[in-house]
């Protein structure tokens, strides 16, 4: 994350995301918002059918939706806009895309966010940070004008099934940076499913944390880790819960990729469920470019079996376990299986530095 | 101006129209008749299934399909984009499902959702070209092929075929060996830009047995990362695309077509208003292939046929087809197909950044 931000502007559109990034989704197989999926079954779910999916509500282009309030918040800026047709079906864990320079900008991508909040009325909520020119431009917005948004893109985090206040699972929902935004909406839905909520969230600085006044109000327990200490406990989010993860059923995290796979680590020796909404780097959103790709394997087979699936219809959220995190950035082993299988990469370059990888 | 395409009286408009017509918008390309000259770009919407929520694909020109290969492929690793001045580097390596997987998932989607169908293919050798023609012959649906010849030639160390003439040639020879006869589909060979001399490329795969031709494919760009100073893309080089290349393409349009006038062209490169469509069936092309701009807009296609039905209405124009290669008249000449009896024209600022 921080390698992002600092490589403000060529990454920009494509980080977009954020924490949350990204990406898109819709696709005739799309999913977006589909049928509701449960927690256990999403996890047993193989990769290599991520796109059978069954589809559910597609995603719309608002053209001219209104920003409604454009609200500083430390280092970061709330956008509320009203987007009816989006509010109406988005689910916690996907994102809408924002047109950036208007319509001769020589900006050219969308830029992806995660949503924050849906409000009543109609109205969607991201969390921007302004580290490029695309991101400044959408934060210089005042309330009353009008923005070109897509959404909503990807697929939801699976949720658990409906249980008595208190009896459904105990989760936790650790938030990375601003990749806490779309945690918000998630723990208002495990709420309303009787889960138990513990949050953590952290950040290098305590500038980079967002929502820390929210989580305590969302959660029934709360941590704060940040890796100067000026906030929290020092050090990373990881280490400001108790890493066995023995009061936990399930984790939902989003942030940068590092962290991902350092809570897709834990979660794994803890013999415990995780879903990670990643962040990777897209032009489109909507799943017709093919750059947000990640390396995804179903949970117990052989290396070869690695796909190269789509972040933003396939994704933004994944099992944790199903994630490749040492292969992003690299060229894939040669695969066997006929199925889907990639043969061979046979132009690629020798990998990136590590540097680079965490993208 | 392209004697084929004006020949069409079956789909001319007539001379008598009185002022109410609506502006034809069909248009024909190597003797195939498209409702409209707005096309999707190979890479650019996949097998057209994703931008199905966004438009009908039935209402589009035509889908040309992400170029597939023989065999499945996983392509190059990511960081695989970067956006760049008005355009952005792509370095995906032809990541797909395969050619028998397409034809089992993709072009029967394709049809069941009246879309027109142009598969783009793409090979490493000459022989894997002639495969995929071949397993593409009686394809329900199959509207066109599109040739991608800037692959690297595995035989000739990885120097690509869109950069030689004889390379070119012998794709195109290849494909068009198997898509004749009983068999026959019209192709497209789709050049680069990256290569001294178009014309000569273009007249190449032309004489090897194209119908016609798609101009361009992305040029060859870099992006070097400023905190890494390391190239940005894993592929370390990538096409460049988008309104930053639009001028490279309408002048290999405007050239080929000079050179060339009977062959029919598909013309893309940065399209990203109805304006822009305009300049580019001005310069040669009969159709218009919308690519990088439906990344930023997923509704890009259907806007742009209504802005092109716009531009060609505030010129007091009835077809597409009248304006097909108008920037090759002499200065001072009308612009052909001019309805003058439909009023002043409007003025247009032009081409968008």
């Amino acid at each position: 994350m921080r390698i992002l931000r600092q490589r403000a502007d060529v990454a920009e559109a494509t980080k977009a995301t954020n924490a949350t990034d990204a990406t898109k989704g819709t696709g005739g197989s799309g999913q977006a918002g589909g049928p509701e999926q449960t927690v256990g079954s999403a996890a047993e779910r193989p990769a290599s059918r991520a796109t059978k999916r069954p589809a559910g509500p597609k995603p719309v282009q608002l053209r001219e939706a209104q920003v409604l309030r454009v609200v500083r918040d430390g280092t970061y800026t709330r956008l509320a806009v009203h987007a009816p047709a989006i509010a109406e079906i988005a689910r916690p864990g996907q994102f809408v895309g924002f047109a950036v320079g208007g319509p001769t900008s020589g900006l050219l991508l969308r830029r992806s966010f995660s949503i924050a909040r849906v409000g009543p009325a109609g109205t969607i909520e991201v969390v921007v940070a302004p580290v490029g020119p695309g991101t400044r431009w959408l934060t210089a917005r005042v309330a009353g004008d009008r923005v070109d948004i897509t959404g909503p893109l990807g697929r939801p985090f699976p949720l658990p099934v409906a249980a008595e206040p208190g009896h459904g699972p105990r989760t936790l929902l650790i938030g990375g940076g601003y990749g806490s935004a779309p945690l918000f909406a998630l723990a208002a839905a495990l709420r309303q499913r009787g889960c138990h909520i513990t949050m953590a969230l952290g950040a290098a600085t305590e500038d980079k944390l967002y929502g820390v006044p929210e989580a305590r109000r969302v959660s029934d327990e709360c941590s704060i880790a940040t890796e100067d200490g000026s906030a929290g406990v020092t050090g990373r989010v990881t280490s400001a819960f108790d890493p066995t993860m023995s009061a936990i059923d399930v984790v939902y995290a989003c942030g940068p990729m590092a962290m991902l796979g350092a809570v897709s680590r834990l979660a794994k020796s803890a013999g415990i469920p995780s879903y990670i909404a990643v962040e990777e780097a897209m032009a489109c959103g909507i799943g017709v470019c093919m750059t947000c790709v990640l390396p995804i394997k179903p949970k117990g087979a052989p290396l070869s079996e690695v796909r190269l699936i789509r972040a933003c219809t396939d994704g933004p959220v994944f099992p944790g376990e199903v994630v490749q995190f040492d292969l992003i950035g690299q060229v894939l082993p040669v695969a066997t299986s006929p199925s889907a299988a990639p043969t061979r990469a046979p132009h690629s370059p020798s990998t990136p530095t590590s540097v680079e990888a965490p993208r | 101006m392209s004697g084929r395409t004006l020949s069409d009286q079956a789909v001319a408009p007539s001379p008598a129209l009185n002022t109410a017509k609506p502006v034809n918008m069909t248009t024909k390309l190597a003797n195939v008749v498209f409702p409209n000259p707005i096309f999707t770009a190979s890479g650019c919407a996949a097998a057209g299934r994703e931008l199905a929520a966004f438009c009908d694909v039935s209402q589009l020109g035509a889908v040309v399909t992400k170029s597939v290969m023989r065999n499945p492929r996983t392509g190059r690793p990511t960081p695989r984009m970067a956006e760049t001045p008005s355009g952005m580097l792509n370095s995906i390596g032809l990541q797909g499902p395969g050619l028998t997987s397409f034809l089992e998932n993709d072009l029967p989607w394709l049809n069941e959702n009246g879309a027109r169908a142009i598969v783009s293919i793409a090979g490493e050798s000459v022989e894997e070209y002639a495969a995929l023609a071949r397993q593409l012959r009686g394809a329900p649906g199959l509207s066109m092929v599109e040739v991608n010849i800037s692959c690297p030639n595995v035989a000739d160390r990885g120097h690509v075929f869109a950069c030689s003439v004889s390379a070119s040639a012998d794709v195109l020879a290849a494909v068009r060996r198997e898509l004749s006869g009983t068999h026959y589909v019209p192709v497209l060979a789709k050049l680069s830009p990256d290569v001294t001399d178009i014309v000569a490329i273009a007249r190449s795969v032309v004489d090897a047995g194209a119908d016609g031709l798609s101009l361009i494919n992305t040029l060859l760009g870099m992006v070097i990362d400023p905190v890494t100073l390391r190239p940005a893309l894993a592929g370390i080089t990538g096409g460049l695309s988008g309104p930053a290349v639009r001028p490279v393409a309408l002048r290999c349009v405007y050239q080929v077509h000079a050179a060339m006038p009977s062959v029919p062209i598909l013309g893309m490169g940065g399209v990203r208003t109805g304006a822009d469509a305009l300049a580019f069936l001005a310069a040669g092309a009969s159709a218009v292939s919308v690519g990088t701009a439906v990344f930023g807009d997923p509704g890009a296609h259907m806007r742009i046929v209504a802005e092109l039905e716009a531009e060609l209405t505030a010129r007091r124009l009835r077809s597409v087809r009248d304006i097909i290669g108008a920037a090759h008249r002499p200065a001072g000449t009308p612009v052909p197909g001019i309805q003058p009896e439909l009023g002043p024209a409007a003025e247009s600022e032009g081409q968008t950044a």
